[in-house]
């Protein structure tokens, strides 16, 4: 069933009676080519890319609570190709392209919403900063645009320009970036990947996996073993616990990120506005909600909730920066786990287990990087080589120290990053 | 979540600095292979259930303490004294 302007007309005149299931629901066969373990947004555009891209067929998503349900539907939905380094700087070049067509490969309207995310500073220094990154972004072949303060006045009228604490100096510009309607991501991978016969198989735990000599055979999960000679780990937050099964211990800790959402308002916030001073991002989505959130709880966790402390240190950011957010009511607030690594920068790569790959460390990151992440994982797990984009995402680069991508430059602590 | 430092008693989390897992302490010797290395600085457990941190109480008494802590329920079941625990310490947590 493919979506167009004709068919909702149609359904629409006709009671809306012809709509099916967006994916099937299948029971997990005795043995698939490839496994994947996670339905999050990784994993479910690992699988399109794989029946896609290189025509495999055999498929399977392991995924052990609902699609959605996880950190794809729980992240601040924000879009963007602002990297400085090299080996993030084209993997999210790459992330950013795909998003652009996202919607006609997928036959799925994702909200792609390319409003311009303006990353805010208040120092000299901090203007060179980002003046340079802003270069290694038009380097990249993205786009960037420094603004003076007068520039951003005249798209962010409300922001106080004067604070004492951080008067804005000017603001670093993409165009390019800005939203997409995270659910209808997870929603528009899955049916796209259920069309081309990849089994979407929810609530269905792994709780291990089966290795010989080295070798991969398959996954025991909580509705029987499943064999395969390929298995991927997808499994962002919950990375530690399945590599686990393997006997291998990550360069990952597990903390939890909270985001908040107010009630519905007019429009006001045109575009994605990050006050990295303050720890504080912000944008207000279709429906209306101001959606912001701020810095990790800073303490190792796997509670999807956050703590007050963190809470009142984003409201106190929102309101330096835009004393009018004061008048908004927050709705809702909720946590995400994410797998952070000690250089914030994410993994793709083989595992030492032949037929075992590993995805994971996407820190708070992850959701633009779906569509790259599937893509970059998919080509690794077909074809054994690194897709170029990705190729610097080494697992081994903890090891040898070559190629450790730390944008922040916060150094080996998991959860400054 | 309130943690109750040995020297001042229960007090706001946000007192504490966090500074990662307490296997921090187990720091291995400066000749150890680079494996090890790799291990204490990059490497892990990350469980999900019981675990040890390292905090620094920077809005009290500086003191450096280990919590016992559930990284589901946040649960604290045990504060100590990293002074009195480095040392004892034998890499992964138990």
């Amino acid at each position: 069933m493919r979506f167009s302007g004709l068919r909702v007309l149609k359904e629409g005149l006709t009671g809306n009676k012809g709509w099916k299931a967006h994916w099937r629901d299948p029971d997990p066969k005795a043995e698939y080519d490839i496994i994947i373990i996670g339905g999050g947004g990784h994993g479910l555009s690992t699988a399109y890319y794989l029946a896609k891209n290189h025509g495999l067929k055999n498929i399977a998503v392991l995924e052990k609570g609902y699609i959605g349900g996880g950190n794809v539907g729980r992240n601040t939905t924000i879009v963007r190709a602002n990297y400085f380094l090299q080996g993030n700087s084209e993997f999210y070049s790459h992330s950013m392209k795909l998003w652009e067509t996202l919607e006609q490969d997928l036959n799925y309207n994702v909200m792609l919403s390319q409003r311009g995310l303006i990353n805010l500073f208040h120092s000299d220094g901090q203007r060179d900063a980002f003046a340079r990154r802003g270069n290694a972004m038009i380097n990249q072949g993205d786009d960037a645009v420094l603004l003076d303060p007068a520039g951003v006045r005249k798209m962010l009228p409300y922001l106080d320009f004067d604070n004492a604490r951080f008067p804005i100096f000017g603001g670093l510009y993409h165009p390019r970036g800005g939203t997409a309607r995270h659910d209808a991501v997870a929603w528009g991978y899955a049916r796209a990947a259920d069309q081309l016969g990849v089994d979407i198989i929810q609530n269905c735990e792994v709780t291990g996996i089966d290795i010989e000599n080295g070798v991969v055979k398959g996954v025991q999960t909580s509705r029987g073993a499943i064999k395969s000679r390929k298995v991927g780990i997808v499994v962002a937050g919950r990375s530690g616990q399945v590599a686990g099964m393997a006997g291998m211990r990550l360069p990952i800790e597990s903390h939890v990120l909270q985001a908040f959402v107010t009630e519905g308002l007019k429009p006001i916030i045109d575009h994605v506005i990050s006050f990295g001073m303050g720890h504080f991002y912000i944008s207000q989505s279709d429906k209306g909600g101001l959606v912001f959130g701020g810095d990790l709880d800073f303490y190792a966790t796997y509670a999807q909730r956050g703590n007050l402390p963190m809470q009142e240190h984003v409201m106190e950011a929102g309101m330096t920066l835009m004393p009018m957010i004061g008048k908004a009511r927050v709705l809702r607030s909720w946590g995400g786990i994410m797998d952070m690594t000690p250089d914030g920068s994410p993994i793709i790569d083989k595992t030492d287990t032949k037929g075992l790959f590993l995805n994971c460390g996407w820190c708070y990151g992850g959701f633009k990087a779906v569509p790259g992440s599937g893509y970059s994982f998919a080509h690794l797990m077909a074809t054994d080589n690194h897709h170029a984009p990705a190729a610097k995402f080494r697992l081994d680069r903890f090891r040898t120290g070559v190629g450790l991508m730390d944008e922040e430059g916060t150094g080996s602590q998991h959860n400054l990053h | 979540m309130r943690i109750k430092c040995p020297i001042c008693g229960a007090r706001d989390r946000r007192e504490f600095y966090y500074v990662g897992d307490a296997m921090a302490l187990a720091r291995p010797d400066a000749d150890a292979d680079a494996a090890v290395w790799d291990d204490y600085i990059h490497n892990r457990d990350n469980p999900a259930g019981m675990t040890r941190d390292l905090w620094y109480h920077e809005s009290g008494c500086s003191a450096w303490i280990v919590v016992t802590r559930s990284t589901v329920t946040h649960e604290i079941s045990k504060v100590e004294l990293a002074s009195k625990v480095a040392g004892k310490m034998t890499g992964a947590p138990v």
